[in-house]
């Protein structure tokens, strides 16, 4: 019996209607998604949820004591450290990153020829092991011997600490993260070359200069994808990790990044994996989500005044 | 005549008898050693030395049942935690000391009374302050293994340009150490070329608060005292021995351009004058720059008394071990001091094979460290390492360790982060310290509420 008459006979025998086919089979493609869903990530969640009620070390069964988690979250100064840090570097990283990997795009959508080698130039550090990056960054930004204090000492400028002073420490960061913006950068490139060049040729008509075109034509037109990727930036900055493990709280301890550079997430794993505190490292993961949850939630509602959908 | 007969056969009885308790001596172990059999899997040791190889082989060599395998590298703890919470520990686990009451509190560990009777392991030869490391409410967990010490390393061309000699250079009387700090500090356009002293700040804090007549923490384990005047002194002046260098920045970002295992390290650049620091790095000057201008003293209290912290780990058992009894078998061999004394020997063959220096190496078995010391490392050829190797039988003396507690990696936490705010210029050494104190207290009392 082929899967289209198994399809076609369910549910309880009934012939079912093309509609709910449909909605059958394509239940069926993405169960191998739903499955996964359920016991990877909505599973934890639901536990984590739970063990963020409890006092648990993994060791020993979970003991229940109810909000107390929450309670010491409000007076843990490191945890405030920490998310000052994370929303530091997420104030910095993501309009920056925006800005320099849609650049990078409008270059790339002009090189003619030469766009496939800087595409693929671009996007090799998003694939690039982020272990890697972060031993790289740490040699690049070393204060005497970095490449960065290096090239700004061509210019007679003292380079500054980034990895020992930490006023630095995040900006220095901040600056390795826009190492890996290939992936942004594709996506605006996508973006850009689906802008219908008649809307260039009639703004052109009208007399629009080049900047107005990016911004009444280009802009709006890629709106979409720079909401995207916004949204995807958001999230991936607050939970910021590999990178500035490796560089500072792995094998190769830098005391300057001890608060400088303690971000939430590496906060969360320290408490769970170094202090056995995993009640209170869950508790910290779902104040991160409904943070999260708020700031994707504002940024929906003020998508609708500046996001261009073509479709409606 | 009936009188000789007599003593004849008493002493042909006492001949007997002692024969056969000499057999029964003999033969009991062979014994046990032949009902000792299956695998022994062991967690976080490596077996990259002839000190690791020679200990193993001798373990193979006893218990030819036992099949022993290891996962190789230092503990990684969120193996060995997802390990036990699965109900897979592995035997053994090879854990630093500092950390094993956190373990042992929980659950994670099993006491090992049981096996140093059966293995019949004679505590008293073990350095008592490592003993007591390992010591929870009584109750053994662990055998120590090494016994890791700190002291005084010299760049002596360094002292002599600053019209310095080695009886000058003290930490005794932190005044005159300031001056020292200033007078072999070298700064050249406006950047520091050379570090006078090394507090070696946030690691060795503990050494400075023994040194200025503190601790950190209550011989039971059981009260923080960091925040303590001793402390806060420590802290305040430890940290102002950066500033000869240009503050902290400017002293980390020099720091980090040494090439501390290279020919051309921090003491044949001459980027340092003098600081304190652990034993095993006295292994590698020997190795890389035998011929550096390198002097070693300990390192002593504002009393004028030598005075180092201990580090190192334990061998311990995990709770639901398949193998208890191969695994306080592997416990017991690997400390024993007739492994260690195999391993010492080992070591000095290669040593003396490649024409390396051999500055020993230092067990928590104090019988067997004796013998390596006065039996196994001889003079090295070399007067600066056989002086380091005297500061080195000196300090093992001297060694202290902060005691067990089941908050170690949060104990351990709360002062670095405190020492490192200070450092970074975000608290003074009091409210740091404060702050250290409330934190490291929380995590104890948490701790020992829930053993």
């Amino acid at each position: 019996m082929s899967t289209q008459s198994v399809l076609a006979r369910l549910p309880f025998g009934r012939r079912a209607t093309l509609q709910q086919r449909e909605a059958l089979a394509g239940i069926a493609f993405i169960s191998p998604w739903i499955i996964g869903f359920f016991i990877f990530t909505a599973g934890p969640m639901v536990i984590s949820l739970g063990l963020s009620l409890t006092e648990y070390d993994v060791l020993r069964p979970p003991t229940f004591i109810g909000l107390e988690n929450y309670q010491r979250m409000l007076g843990d100064p490191r945890l405030m450290t920490s998310l000052y840090n994370s929303i530091y570097y997420a104030l910095l990283h993501v309009p920056l990153s925006i800005i320099f990997a849609l650049s990078l795009a409008l270059i790339l959508n002009n090189v003619g020829k030469a766009a496939g080698f800087f595409r693929t130039a671009f996007y090799l550090p998003s694939v690039t092991p982020a272990v890697a990056i972060g031993t790289l960054w740490l040699w690049l930004l070393n204060p005497r011997v970095g490449l960065i204090n290096r090239g700004l000492e061509v210019f007679g400028i003292q380079g500054p600490g980034w990895t020992t002073d930490p006023n630095w420490i995040k900006p220095g960061i901040v600056l390795m993260s826009l190492w890996s913006v290939g992936s942004t950068v594709i996506i605006y490139l996508a973006a850009l070359r689906n802008v219908p060049n008649d809307l260039y040729e009639a703004a052109n008509i009208d007399g629009a200069n080049g900047w107005q075109q990016f911004r009444h034509v280009t802009i709006p037109m890629i709106s979409g994808a720079i909401f995207f990727t916004l949204i995807v930036n958001i999230i991936s900055s607050l939970q910021i990790f590999t990178e500035v493990y490796t560089m500072y709280f792995g094998n190769q301890t830098n005391n300057a990044a001890a608060s400088a550079g303690l971000f939430y997430n590496i906060y969360l794993f320290r408490q769970a994996f170094e202090f056995l505190n995993f009640g209170y490292a869950s508790a910290m993961a779902w104040l991160l989500f409904v943070i999260i949850m708020i700031l994707t939630f504002i940024q929906l509602r003020l998508s609708k005044r500046w996001v261009y959908y073509e479709g409606g | 005549m009936k009188q000789s007969v007599t003593l004849r056969r008493l002493t042909q009885f006492a001949t007997v008898t002692a024969i056969a308790l000499a057999l029964v001596a003999v033969l009991a172990p062979v014994q046990a050693q032949d009902e000792i059999s299956g695998e022994v899997n062991v967690m976080g040791f490596g077996t990259g030395d002839e000190i690791a190889t020679e200990r193993v082989d001798l373990f193979r060599e006893t218990y030819p049942n036992v099949e022993v395998s290891f996962t190789e590298g230092a503990l990684d703890e969120q193996q060995f935690l997802t390990a036990v919470a699965s109900g897979t520990p592995p035997d053994a686990v090879y854990i630093d000391r500092a950390l094993l009451s956190t373990y042992a509190v929980r659950g994670a560990l099993q006491p090992l009374t049981q096996c140093i009777e059966d293995m019949g392991i004679d505590m008293s030869i073990f350095r008592q302050a490592a003993v007591e490391q390992v010591t929870i409410n009584g109750e053994i967990y662990g055998i120590p293994d090494f016994w890791n010490n700190i002291y005084l390393m010299i760049n002596t061309a360094a002292v002599e340009e600053a019209g310095l000699t080695l009886d000058d250079i003290s930490t005794t009387d932190w005044d005159r150490l300031t001056e020292l700090n200033e007078a072999l500090t070298r700064i050249e356009n406006g950047r520091v070329t050379r570090i006078g002293f090394d507090p070696k700040l946030p690691e060795f804090f503990p050494l400075w608060v023994r040194a200025n007549g503190g601790q950190l923490l209550s011989d039971d384990g059981r009260t923080a005292m960091l925040n303590s005047p001793e402390a806060v002194e420590a802290l305040e002046y430890a940290f102002s021995q950066h500033e000869p260098s240009g503050g902290r920045a400017e002293f980390m970002a020099f720091r980090d351009t040494w090439d501390f295992f290279g020919s051309n390290n921090q003491i044949v650049a001459d980027q340092v004058g003098f600081w304190p620091m652990e034993q095993w790095y006295m292994n590698v000057l020997a190795d890389v720059s035998p011929d550096a201008p390198i002097a070693f003293k300990a390192f002593t209290d504002r009393e004028g008394n030598p005075i180092s912290m201990a580090t190192g780990s334990a061998w311990a058992i995990p709770t639901n071990s398949a193998n208890y009894e191969g695994a306080c078998a592997l416990a017991a061999t690997m400390t024993s001091t007739e492994a260690w004394i195999r391993a010492a020997q080992k070591r000095a063959e290669l040593r003396a094979e490649s024409g390396t220096i051999n500055t020993g190496v230092s067990p928590a078995n104090a019988e067997a460290e004796e013998i390596i010391f006065t039996e196994i490392v001889g003079p090295t050829g070399n007067e600066v390492f056989d002086q380091g190797i005297a500061v080195l039988r000196e300090v093992q003396e001297a060694g202290f360790a902060i005691p067990a507690n089941p908050a170690g990696n949060e104990f351990r936490q709360a002062w670095m982060d405190a020492v490192n705010r200070v450092l970074n210029g975000e608290q003074t050494a009091q409210e740091a310290l404060d702050q250290a104190q409330a934190e490291a207290q929380a995590a104890l009392d948490s701790a020992w509420s829930r053993q």
